[in-house]
């Protein structure tokens, strides 16, 4: 008899690259995925490179001038990009999880409204949010300073 | 089962540490030109005399370990979730489990080393 598994995923990672019938909402998992491996992957570095402080002034200015020049400016910025569109979509999820912004039970009377419409306009403000945090880091990054 | 719901559980109330001291450490890190704060010595914000100011202080202390723990437990669960989705054999899913623990648990050692040390670096001078 072959073994029954609860929960296939017969897509795997593939399915990360397409939205199907889900559009947005499944493109945004994606992202907030990869922009999670990218913000971990990124603090295991940055947990032992700023560990160096321990060590005190000398190490600590030895790690800093190791990663320093244009590449990681720019670099250090795509890390402050995931972060903000993780951060504002994650209060998204957050606030779904809790019953928030899924709409209340309806009759399945058609034209059916599912969750799904009922999140767009949450979509499109973390959306809009992410897209003014990016902006205002852009500044900062490389105007103000 | 029960077990993992409260780990989904906790995984989003790391989620929302994490967006509020991670939050602050950004917008001192990085919005340093706009906000300006917590930086005494002006500057840049990874400026040793900077970095030494917010080392002494008992607040950095405990946010940053907070932080480290946070998003550590965050961050490996989430990818112990995705790694999970990929369908692995139980004998594999309990090897991912552990090697992932180790994993967070050596990175908090030495990020809360860190810590420890230069607070108390700062309390000996």
């Amino acid at each position: 008899m072959p073994e029954i598994r609860e929960h296939p995923n017969r897509l795997g990672i593939r399915g990360w690259l397409g939205g199907g019938r889900w559009g947005p909402d499944r493109y945004l998992y994606s992202l907030h995925r990869l922009t999670g491996l990218g913000l971990l992957t990124y603090f295991v570095l940055h947990i032992l490179l700023t560990s160096s402080r321990a060590l005190g002034q000398g190490a600590w200015e030895q790690s800093m001038a190791r990663v320093s020049g244009p590449i990681f400016l720019v670099g250090e910025y795509l890390v402050f990009v995931a972060f903000a569109f993780h951060a504002i979509n994650g209060v998204r999820l957050a606030l779904a999880e809790l019953g928030f912004g899924v709409g209340k039970p309806i009759e399945p009377i058609y034209p059916y409204k599912t969750v799904v419409d009922v999140q767009r306009p949450w979509i499109a403000t973390v959306l809009v949010l992410t897209g003014i945090l990016i902006l205002v880091g852009a500044l900062d990054f490389f105007v103000w300073h | 089962m029960i077990r993992d719901h409260k780990l989904w559980t906790w995984h989003i109330a790391a989620g929302l540490l994490i967006l509020c001291l991670l939050g602050l450490h950004m917008a001192i890190m990085h919005l340093d030109a706009l906000l300006g704060i917590f930086n005494p010595a002006g500057g840049h914000p990874i400026d040793w005399q900077n970095v030494a100011a917010r080392s002494q202080s008992l607040f950095f202390l405990v946010s940053y370990v907070l932080l480290l723990g946070a998003a550590l437990f965050h961050g490996f669960y989430g990818l112990r979730n995705i790694l999970f989705e990929l369908d692995p054999a139980a004998p594999m899913k309990k090897s991912i489990s552990w090697v992932l623990i180790l994993i967070g648990l050596g990175l908090f050692i030495v990020g809360g080393w860190a810590a420890w040390t230069s607070f108390q670096g700062a309390i000996v001078a």
